[in-house]
């Protein structure tokens, strides 16, 4: 080539340097641009969550003069423990507040007032004199729940500066309230029945603990079934299948199983599980099984890919001394593709754990007040908790959602990252 | 005559075909088309007539070849040329893959290893199989040598296990080099003693004959000299037949060399003569550099 040729060649190789470039830097820009999206999104979420979750976190609690009479409780003297149970707790707290604004009079005034403490507060009275008998006749004080609006009130969710007709809580509840706060008779604690006790039709008695153990105990059924099946039907497909015309088809299937909607599943499960087999419904065990069908193909897909990844010159390694198939894969293969099939099957829990859909056709969406003991009890899960208070009109079960909402993305959070420590610990490379 | 499809024609210059194939100056022509003696003295594994299909394609056509006692058969030929597909068919590797076919007949001592009362599992540890790539199990040195001792249940105690795994390494020339680190993963020695160890891990098991797939085509010159070096160490016990690209190697390890083009094994003899006097002329051409 001639010296002229190459400085044309150059030329116009420069020429088009800029645009190579430019496009280089607009792609890198849009990628940037995606990903800065798609994080402010979840930035928002996560706001939007949290500011309106966190609040959850805390209960309103009134500190009361309780005198436990014993005329109240229990007139006989007798300490039975049926006298015990169904006594008039109530009644000590109406007395209580009646002696804390004595200026009240009027049937309708006073029902506002002991409006002002929960519902529950009476079960706690009951709980603390069932354990201990020789409280009674005895006076302490003790931090009572307020009811949800007098918490929300607190809270600041209703704005008492409005006039008395746009708000939910009248001037003279506020009244009372006010010198509550100024004797510094009402504070925030840490609010550990959310975390520990049952579904309820007052909010600030409700609590995820139920649906955490329902959602437990589902994924325990889910993953006891899913696992070994999910694994062993890949490890069947890979290692020990023909390859024809019948395992295509089978594969085709279980690909097109993973993309049909979860509420199919519910409907098969009601159908099948509960119609057919005759289960019980709104049972962990029941979920567990609708869930099973929709995990598995999940399991079945990551653990062909697993076990795709391992490479042959290990099963031809095992063969070449004599292994049989089943050894070869027992001892090699599917160690080594173990953690990739455990991230899949992590995913897929996670995925599980945040079905709502396939649930609410088997029933695990009925009002549950109990904590369930076991698989076979009435129980919801948490993301059917979320759904069934973000549809109360109550303002405090908002608060109530959200904080659900912060607790069930703990949960994935916690499980997606497991995965990733899964699969980072025992990456390995040939 | 060797029949060449258009398909498979790879690698093989247009003045070979012109030259119509023919052998050199043939007379002793065995079977098959094979140049050379294809029998020996005292065979250890016999092929005879062996045809491979990978689906419809014919891989291997019409191939009989000896293996005898105490000898290393190198097999040689451009790539593609069906010494490796040979190979996997003596220890029946091909099972693993589904559209492999095979038609004919081997033998090994006087079973034949196609035969469909015949079990697979004693016959690979009969017939012990050295990889291209060197694939040490990602487990430790130990294990990777105790591993087909264990499946066997050829030991019954820990330190008969361990007996066979000091002299199994000792035989492929790695004990002095891992004795003081047996318990670290296989995968993280060098190329060279991975492949050392991969040897190790096959004689464990006390093979009769032993298959090498190219040994040492991922090795480095000073590791193939001693994987070469073991190979004729190794000769005294075991039979040995290897799968190599350099006809250098075949010339140094091997007593008796076959030449395979296109599938079919052209000509066969011993190493000295093929590599001095070669018969046929596609032999000629390939170990001349010709082709290849």
């Amino acid at each position: 080539m001639s010296k002229q040729e190459q400085i044309r060649t150059m030329d116009r190789v420069n020429a088009t340097l800029k645009q190579r470039y430019g496009r280089e830097r607009r792609f890198r820009r849009f990628g940037f641009f995606a990903v800065l999206l798609g994080l402010t999104f979840v930035g928002l979420m996560f706001l939007s969550i949290i500011s309106k979750g966190y609040s959850a976190f805390q209960q309103t609690r009134i500190l009361m003069d309780i005198e436990f009479t014993e005329s109240i409780i229990d007139p006989a003297g007798e300490r039975e423990y049926a006298v015990l149970s169904s006594a008039n707790y109530a009644g000590l707290i109406k007395q209580s507040l009646r002696a804390l604004y004595p200026e009240v009079k009027g049937r309708k005034e006073k029902r506002e007032l002991y409006a002002i403490v929960s519902n529950g507060a009476p079960l706690v009275l009951r709980e603390k004199v069932l354990a201990d008998p020789a409280l009674i006749g005895t006076r302490t004080q003790l931090w009572l729940p307020a009811d949800d609006d007098i918490d929300m009130l607190i809270k600041g969710h209703i704005d008492r500066t409005v006039p008395e007709s746009e708000r939910r809580i009248k001037d003279n509840v506020v009244a009372w309230i006010e010198k509550l706060e100024a004797d510094q008779k009402i504070e925030k604690f840490f609010n550990l029945t959310f975390l520990t006790g049952g579904d309820s039709r007052e909010p600030e008695l409700a609590g995820i603990g139920g649906a955490v153990m329902g959602s437990l105990y589902t994924l325990i059924i889910t993953l006891l079934l899913s696992f070994p099946m999910g694994v062993a039907a890949a490890v069947y497909l890979e290692e020990f299948a023909p390859r024809n015309r019948w395992t295509d088809l089978v594969e085709v299937n279980i690909n097109n199983l993973a993309a049909v909607p979860s509420i199919v599943f519910g409907l098969l499960g009601l159908a099948v599980f509960i119609n057919f087999f005759g289960l019980p419904r709104s049972a962990p065990l029941v979920g567990g099984m609708v869930l099973t069908l929709m995990t598995l193909p999940t399991i079945i897909i990551a653990s062909r890919a697993a076990l795709k990844a391992v490479p042959p010159s290990i099963r031809e390694a095992a063969l070449g001394v004599g292994a049989s198939k089943m050894q070869a894969v027992f001892h090699h293969v599917l160690p080594l593709s173990m953690p990739g099939m455990l991230t899949g099957t992590i995913i897929g829990m996670a995925q599980a754990l945040g079905e709502t859909a396939p649930l609410l056709m088997i029933g695990m969406v009925a009002f549950i007040v109990d904590i369930p003991g076991g698989a076979m009890d009435p129980a919801t899960v948490l993301p059917v908790q979320i759904f069934l208070w973000a549809d109360s009109p109550e303002r405090a079960f908002m608060e109530k959602t959200s904080a659900a909402i912060m607790v069930l993305l703990g949960f994935l959070i916690v499980m997606n990252v497991l995965a990733v420590i899964l699969r980072k610990r025992f990456e390995r490379r040939w | 005559m060797l029949s060449v499809t258009p398909d498979t024609a790879i690698a093989v210059p247009a003045s070979v075909i012109a030259a119509g194939f023919s052998p050199v100056a043939d007379e002793s022509r065995a079977i098959n088309g094979t140049v050379g003696d294809i029998t020996v003295a005292d065979p250890r594994m016999t092929a005879r007539n062996v045809n491979v299909y990978y689906g419809d394609k014919l891989a291997i056509n019409n191939v009989s070849l000896d293996i005898g006692k105490n000898e290393v058969v190198a097999m040689i030929g451009p790539s593609g040329c069906g010494k490796s597909t040979f190979l996997r068919c003596l220890n029946r590797m091909n099972d693993t893959i589904d559209i492999c076919r095979v038609e004919g007949e081997i033998r090994l001592d006087e079973q034949d290893i196609y035969d469909s009362s015949l079990d697979v599992v004693p016959l690979r540890a009969q017939v012990g199989m050295v990889f291209q790539k060197p694939n040490p199990f990602p487990k430790s040195i130990y294990d990777n040598v105790a591993y087909g001792p264990r499946i066997h249940g050829l030991t019954s105690s820990k330190s008969e296990l361990d007996d066979i795994v000091e002299e199994s390494l000792l035989k492929a020339g790695l004990w002095d080099e891992v004795k003081d680190r047996l318990d670290e993963t296989g995968t993280g020695l060098s190329g060279g003693q991975q492949q050392r160890l991969c040897i190790a891990r096959t004689i464990a098991v006390a093979p009769e004959v032993i298959l090498m797939d190219e040994p040492c085509s991922a090795l480095d010159p000073i590791a193939t000299a001693r994987v070469e070096e073991l190979i004729d160490e190794l000769r005294e016990q075991y039979t040995i037949a290897i799968v190599t690209h350099s006809m250098q190697q075949a010339a140094r390890v091997s007593q008796r060399t076959a030449y395979f083009h296109l599938g079919e094994l052209v000509e066969v003899g011993k190493t000295d003569d093929i590599f001095t006097n070669p018969r046929h002329r596609l032999t000629e051409d390939y170990i001349t550099g010709r082709f290849g």
